[in-house]
């Protein structure tokens, strides 16, 4: 079933040569035409699968890694077994973890997501407690001193302040997961990673070169739109002595 | 709670102790003193004299161990710790204004967890802004980091009043301001002083700020003992011993000078005329810069005139020693003409 993917794709390997472009005849580098006509039977979908298991895993990861993240900045002894656990899911290479978790939850999309949101943790985890950790003493020291209790200072002031390195590991969990996700299509026919794997099987070469073009594009996309979100929610961080 | 407000509180410390788990000796040992409403009380001496230990006991981020403070006779072991603080101002030397906010949103903060409504805040956001000299329309929608360091303080400042607070804390508020702008912080936290009369506990290390800051000082030393509990002038004149003599340092009789005026000394415009080529020093100048000038001018006597410029008298170097041996006017037994409402009138000046 896992090779299954690949032998029995629908799409064809070598596309049929009735009344096809120079391009696709002579096995050009890259047949626009081609690419324009199978845009929306393959590589739309593809794509939009792949934003999908993409959005998935860094959401379902970023709400364990926060949480976890929260409970380890009040309860300080909690780092180390997390951020151990995080960094040991983190070493084990994804095809072995895939096929560590198929007896367990079969050839399914919940193994992938399962793999996947265990890659983004430990950056998220990471980069969300040690903003909360870096906001000032004396900022925290006032709020206190003023009379804010520890979840106003915790709301109002250490969470805005840990946003920019809180975007900053999801744009690393988000970009890692994008490329993670084409691996991905060893165990399910999803995402860009099966046009990849299927190109990659024929001598035809379009079909690689636009899936692995638009996984890129994909993965500059995503990192731009956090970037600008950022951008947006900590205007302060732009201020720089304008006086 | 607080929404109010109160002009000033007496502050009470009974016995107050602190001792930290471990440590040989208690960080403040049974510090008794009391604070009148309305005045500022400077807490000064050497490192690792428990002054912000003592300071920071008032407002609970300390606990006592044993004895008590009280604030308008309410013990503040009776009260919850994060309502007592909004009733107190509190001001610290890194000045700790949230970066990510704006400095209106930076003074709104208290008045916020309170509850106020958006039109309360705005107006005494905008109130307190013109009061520590930011005009909002120009300062109150930047951010912290594109204000200078002075300016910083006074949004410190302006947030701790926020709320109206019956007292005020400051731990060594101008402590990492340069010289220049600390003296023109010291002169405006006065003058605002003289309008606002919050009862202030001022940390300091500095004697020259404590003497021109305090209606009174509270001088401790290492181990949180209070050695002397006096007003500047009494301090200055009468060190309760050998400690408080060094500390107070050995130019303690020119220190002295700085609480005297020039508009104080019996001056007889008779003998006024004498000196007219030397410009007249001006009645409010301190003996501390009369003396200076007559070093500076190689004179013995120069001529001094009032706010008007009309020459009222001649001040010399006899004068100001026979001046020197008396005991000078203390601000707390007088406190409405004492130094301090001179001192920020003269201020004012140099703000606008």
């Amino acid at each position: 079933m896992i090779s299954g993917a690949l032998i029995a794709a629908p799409h064809p390997v070598i596309p049929d040569f009735g009344g096809v472009s120079r391009c696709v005849e002579n096995n050009g580098f890259f047949c626009t035409d081609w690419f324009t006509a199978n845009w929306t039977s393959v590589f739309w979908p593809a794509l939009v699968e792949h934003i999908r298991l993409t959005v998935m895993a860094v959401g379902i990861g970023f709400v364990l890694a926060f949480a976890a993240a929260l409970l380890a900045h009040f309860r300080g002894w909690l780092e180390r077994p997390v951020s151990g656990l995080t960094a040991f899911l983190y070493t084990i290479p994804p095809l072995a973890l895939f096929e560590l978790l198929v007896p367990g939850t079969g050839v399914s999309v919940l193994t992938v997501e399962i793999a996947l949101v265990a890659y983004t943790l430990m950056v998220l985890f990471k980069n969300t407690l040690t903003g909360l950790r870096e906001v000032p003493a004396d900022v925290r020291r006032v709020g206190e001193g003023m009379g804010l209790t520890r979840r106003q200072i915790l709301l109002r002031i250490e969470l805005p302040l840990a946003l920019p390195s809180i975007l900053s590991g999801l744009r690393i969990a988000t970009v890692t997961t994008i490329s993670t996700v084409e691996i991905a299509a060893f165990i399910v026919d999803q995402g860009l990673g099966s046009p990849i794997l299927q190109g990659l099987q024929s001598p035809f070469n379009t079909q690689f070169i636009a899936a692995g073009a638009l996984a890129v594009a994909l993965a500059l996309v995503a990192d731009g739109l956090i970037v600008a979100l950022g951008r947006l929610l900590t205007p302060w961080a732009r201020t720089r002595r304008a006086v | 709670m607080g929404n109010q407000g109160q002009s000033a509180a007496e502050i009470v410390f009974d016995q107050a102790t602190k001792a930290y788990k471990g440590a040989p000796v208690p960080a403040v040992d049974g510090l008794s003193m009391t604070v009148p409403a309305g005045q500022i009380c400077v807490l000064l001496g050497p490192s690792g004299s428990g002054k912000t230990t003592a300071l920071t006991m008032v407002n609970r981020l300390v606990e006592l161990t044993s004895g008590d403070i009280r604030i308008d006779g309410v013990s503040v072991r009776e009260q919850e710790p994060t309502g007592l603080r909004r009733r107190i101002g509190y001001v610290i030397q890194q000045i700790g204004l949230f970066p990510h906010m704006t400095i209106e949103e930076n003074v709104a903060t208290v008045p916020q967890v309170l509850g106020w409504k958006r039109d309360r805040i705005r107006d005494r956001v905008r109130e307190l802004l013109d009061l520590v000299g930011l005009p909002p329309g120009e300062y109150g929608g930047r951010y912290p980091a594109q204000l200078s360091g002075g300016q910083r303080q006074r949004v410190g400042i302006a947030r701790a009043l926020a709320a109206d607070p019956p007292v005020m804390l400051m731990d060594e508020p101008f402590g990492a301001l340069d010289p220049i702008t600390r003296a023109h912080m010291q002169d405006e936290f006065l003058r605002l002083h003289e309008q606002v009369r919050k009862t202030t506990l001022f940390v300091s290390h500095d004697m020259d700020e404590a003497v021109k800051m305090g209606d009174r000082i509270a001088i401790l030393r290492q181990g949180g003992h209070l050695v002397q509990y006096d007003s500047p002038a009494r301090i200055l004149t009468a060190p309760a011993d050998d400690f408080v003599a060094r500390f107070v340092g050995t130019d303690r009789g020119l220190k002295a000078l700085t609480l005297r005026r020039l508009g104080d000394l019996p001056l007889d415009p008779a003998d006024a005329a004498r000196d007219v080529e030397a410009a007249p020093l001006a009645a409010a100048e301190t003996l501390h810069t009369a003396l200076s000038a007559l070093m500076a001018s190689g004179s013995d006597r120069l001529p001094v005139a009032d706010a008007d410029g009309r020459v009222i008298g001649t001040v010399t170097l006899d004068l100001i020693r026979v001046e020197a041996g008396r005991p000078a006017p203390g601000k707390v037994e007088e406190p409405d003409a004492g130094p301090a409402a001179s001192l920020s009138a003269s201020a004012e000046g140099e703000v606008a």
